[in-house]
Order: C-alpha cells, then sequence, then structure tokens
C-alpha cells in the first residue's frame, strides 16, 4: 500500500503537457523525416503527374478538334464536288437534249427539201412528157387528119396548097380553143 | 487522485483502470538519453515507415505513368491521389488559392499525414496507443505551424505584419490596449497552445475512454460474479462503438489540425486582420 502511494506520487509528477527529451527529439525525427519526403519526393512527382495529365487532356481535345474541323472540311468539300458533278450532268444532258432537236429538225428539213425536190423534178417530168405527148399528138393529129379527109373526098388533097392551109387554121383554131379550156380549167 | 484510487483498487479486484501512465510505457532502450526508445516512440518510428513505404510506392506509380506516358491511373495510384487531393484542393488550394497553396502544401500535407497516420494507431490491434497521445508530437507540429504562419506574415508584409496581427483597424482608440492585448495572446500565444493541446487532450480521452471499455469488459467476463458478466456485453459494445468513433475522430484531427494552420498562414497573408 505504501508502495503504492509513493509509486503514484512520482508518477503523478508525469504532467501530460510537457514533453520528455526523448519525445521532442523523436517527434522532431518523425516531423523532419516525414516533411522531407513529402516535400522532395511525393509532392513534386505528383504535381508532375497533374500536370502532364491536365496537358495530355487538353492535347488530345485539341488533337479531336482537329481531326473534327478536318473531316467538316473534307465533307464540305466532297459536297460541293457532287453539287458541281450533277450541275455538270444536268448541263450536259440539257445540251444533248436540244442538239437532239436540233439535228431532228435539220433531217425533217432535209427530208422536207428532198421531198420538195423529188416532187419538183417528178413534176418537171411530167410535163416534159406531156409537152413531147402533145406535139407528137399534134404532128400525128394532122397527118391522121388529112389522111381521113383524102379518103372521105377523093384522095387528091395530098399535095394540095389548099389543103395544107386549111389543117394548118384547123389546127390553130383547135390549139387556141384548147388554150382557152385550158385558161377555164385554172 | 485518480492514480492513488485506481492504484489501490487493481490490487485486489484485478480490474486495471487507465491512468495517466499508460502514456509514459517503460523505456526500452537508450535509457537517460535524449533518444530513449519506448513503446510509443517506436509506434511513431512504425507509422514513419509505412507512410513512407505507401507513399513510395505512390510516388514509384506516378514517375512511372509519367515515363510511360500513361496518364490512367490504377485503383492503387488513383487511392493515393485522392489522399494527396483531398490536402491540396479541399485544404490548400480552399483557403489559400492556387499559388499560395502549392507554396505551403509540403508543410500542409505532411502535417495531415503525419497527425493522421499517428491518430489511428490508436485503434489498430496491437498498437492500441495514439502516436500523437504524447505532446512532443504535436508540440513539434504545432511549432512548425506557428513559425510557418509567422514566416509566411513576414515575407508578405515585412515587420508590419505584427501590427497588422495585433492592431485591427476600425477600432476605436480607446479599446486599442485591450483589443491589442487580445490579439497578441489569441495570435501568438494561444494559438499553437491549443493547436498542440487539442489534438493530445482528443488522442489522451479517447484511449483512456478505450481502456476503460475494453478493460471493464475483461473484468466483467473474467472476474465478476454471475450476472454482473453480462454488463461485459455492454462494455464490450461501449467499446466498439467508441472505436468506431476514434477513427472518426483520428480523420478529424488531422483535418482539423491542417485545416486551422491553413487558415493561421491564411489570416497572415491577408492585407486586413
Amino acid at each position: 500500500m505504501i508502495t503504492n502511494i509513493v509509486l503514484a506520487a512520482a508518477e503523478a509528477t508525469k504532467n501530460p503537457l510537457l514533453p520528455e527529451n526523448y519525445d521532442l527529439f523523436w517527434s522532431s525525427v518523425v516531423f523532419v523525416i516525414l516533411l522531407t519526403f513529402f516535400w522532395f519526393k511525393v509532392l513534386p512527382g505528383f504535381k508532375k503527374t497533374l500536370d502532364e495529365r491536365t496537358e495530355a487532356i487538353e492535347g488530345r481535345l485539341a488533337a479531336a478538334e482537329r481531326a473534327q474541323a478536318q473531316v467538316a472540311e473534307k465533307t464540305a468539300e466532297i459536297e460541293k464536288a457532287q453539287e458541281n458533278s450533277r450541275a455538270e450532268a444536268a448541263s450536259i444532258r440539257e445540251a444533248a437534249r436540244a442538239e437532239g432537236v436540233a439535228i431532228l429538225a435539220e433531217l425533217k428539213e432535209q427530208a422536207n427539201q428532198e421531198a420538195a425536190r423529188i416532187t419538183a423534178t417528178a413534176k418537171a417530168q411530167i410535163e416534159a412528157e406531156r409537152q413531147a405527148a402533145l406535139v407528137s399528138l399534134r404532128a400525128e393529129v394532122g397527118t391522121l387528119a388529112i389522111d381521113l379527109a383524102s379518103q372521105v373526098v377523093g384522095a387528091s388533097l395530098k399535095n394540095d396548097k389548099v389543103a395544107s392551109g386549111v389543117v394548118d387554121s384547123f389546127l390553130a383554131e383547135l390549139e387556141s380553143s384548147e388554150k382557152a379550156s385550158k385558161g377555164k380549167g385554172k | 487522485m485518480l492514480v492513488t484510487a485506481s492504484s489501490s483498487g487493481e490490487s485486489d479486484s484485478g480490474f486495471h483502470a487507465p491512468s495517466i501512465d499508460e502514456f509514459y510505457p517503460e523505456i526500452i532502450a537508450f535509457d537517460g538519453t535524449p533518444f530513449a526508445l519506448n513503446r510509443i516512440m517506436l509506434i511513431r518510428l512504425i507509422v514513419v515507415a509505412a507512410l513512407i513505404i505507401l507513399f513510395w510506392l505512390v510516388s514509384n506509380k506516378f514517375k512511372k505513368a509519367s515515363v510511360t506516358q500513361n496518364f490512367v491511373p490504377g485503383r492503387f495510384q488513383l487511392m493515393g491521389e485522392i489522399a494527396l487531393n483531398f490536402v491540396r484542393s479541399n485544404i490548400a488550394h480552399e483557403q489559400l488559392g492556387k499559388k499560395d497553396g502549392d507554396r505551403f502544401l509540403p508543410l500542409l500535407t505532411t502535417i495531415f499525414f503525419t497527425v493522421f497516420g499517428m491518430n489511428i494507431t490508436g485503434i489498430i490491434p496491437g498498437f492500441n496507443i495514439a502516436g500523437t497521445s504524447v505532446i512532443g508530437l504535436p508540440i513539434v507540429l504545432a511549432l512548425a505551424a506557428y513559425v510557418t504562419f509567422i514566416y509566411a506574415g513576414v515575407k508578405h508584409h515585412g515587420i508590419k505584419f505584427f501590427k497588422i496581427a495585433t492592431v485591427p483597424s476600425g477600432v476605436p482608440a480607446a479599446f486599442l490596449p485591450l483589443v491589442f492585448v487580445i490579439e497578441l495572446l489569441s495570435t501568438f500565444i494561444l494559438r499553437p497552445v491549443t493547436l498542440a493541446l487539442r489534438l493530445t487532450m482528443n488522442m489522451i480521452a479517447g484511449h483512456l475512454l478505450l481502456v476503460l471499455c475494453f478493460s471493464a469488459t475483461w473484468f466483467f467476463f473474467f472476474s465478476a460474479d454471475g450476472w454482473f458478466k453480462l454488463f461485459g456485453a455492454g462494455t464490450f459494445l461501449f467499446g466498439f462503438v467508441f472505436t468506431l468513433f476514434e477513427l472518426l475522430v483520428a480523420f478529424l484531427q488531422a483535418y482539423v489540425f491542417t485545416l486551422l494552420t491553413t487558415v493561421y498562414i491564411q489570416l497572415s497573408l491577408a492585407d486586413d486582420h
């Protein structure tokens, strides 16, 4: 009991507010070691890592943005090219159509001209043949009529001047009447 | 008084009541020299080793990430980053801004992890006592904070800092002497003293509470008779709850110590009191 009290008295002198020398010593050692460690080893690496990460993220964002801009540019280019080729195709089609129309018109014109030419030639030929027929008919009609009349009046009119005069006047009359009927027919 | 009562009670019941003795375990080596080692000093050195190993590994991850240009942190690296970033963003940058926050970050980081690491041994089985429960370390840390906030003020304002700190503007001349004494006391004496005392006393109280709960549990289970054994369950439950509470206190005290240091530095840098 007495030793207990003495022990307690000795212990009671220990004030938890007053540090022992060894306590302060080891506390300082602990603090200095950890301060040095964090200051020069951990925190620089930490800061570097954060900085590099920020940089990397920003760099990649910028790269992505650049890539996106390039893609947009290319898309616009392609669209423009498409637009151009579409317009070109349309104009070519238009030109072809116009040309086709022109060719058709030309061909029609040529055909018309050809037809007209053929018609004209045919008409001229018919006229010529009619003239020829007329001439030969006129020549034959004279002899035929004289032959006929000679046989009617008696075979003496062949070389007679009177007879040939009668025939000529008859023919002239015939011709003039023919002309008159033709003018009426027109 | 408590000591006498407890030691007299101890002899017959076997109940080990907590006492201030707890914080002065026997010296193991170098007895009588300024670098004597006891259990608590050893615990501190182990905590230092643990902190260095842990953050060395984190630091290696940083280096590796930097060398390989891999900017996606792994799980372990991320944990380290979250811990370091807590001090950096939530305490330093928030109070001091980016520039000054980074300036004082080494001290703040050291204080936070030292206090937390030393506090947490209070609830780690086998250690069972906080490295900060003996006042030496809190005094050293408070001194570091003290020197730093005075350095910050003097560096920023020159010798005028002491006037700014003790003579606030806009106080009627009649009150100035009184205000001066109060400011002098609170800034240059109470700040470091409260920093150290708050931490130590929290750890001492926490440890005593846990010892009380668990030694009572031991007593009820193995020395008490009959129905009294049931009390042991209650004291054990209390001990369990207080252990969780101590975990919170360990973090909270680290946070408070670091935050107050930061605030003191910030006040020193402020242009007006």
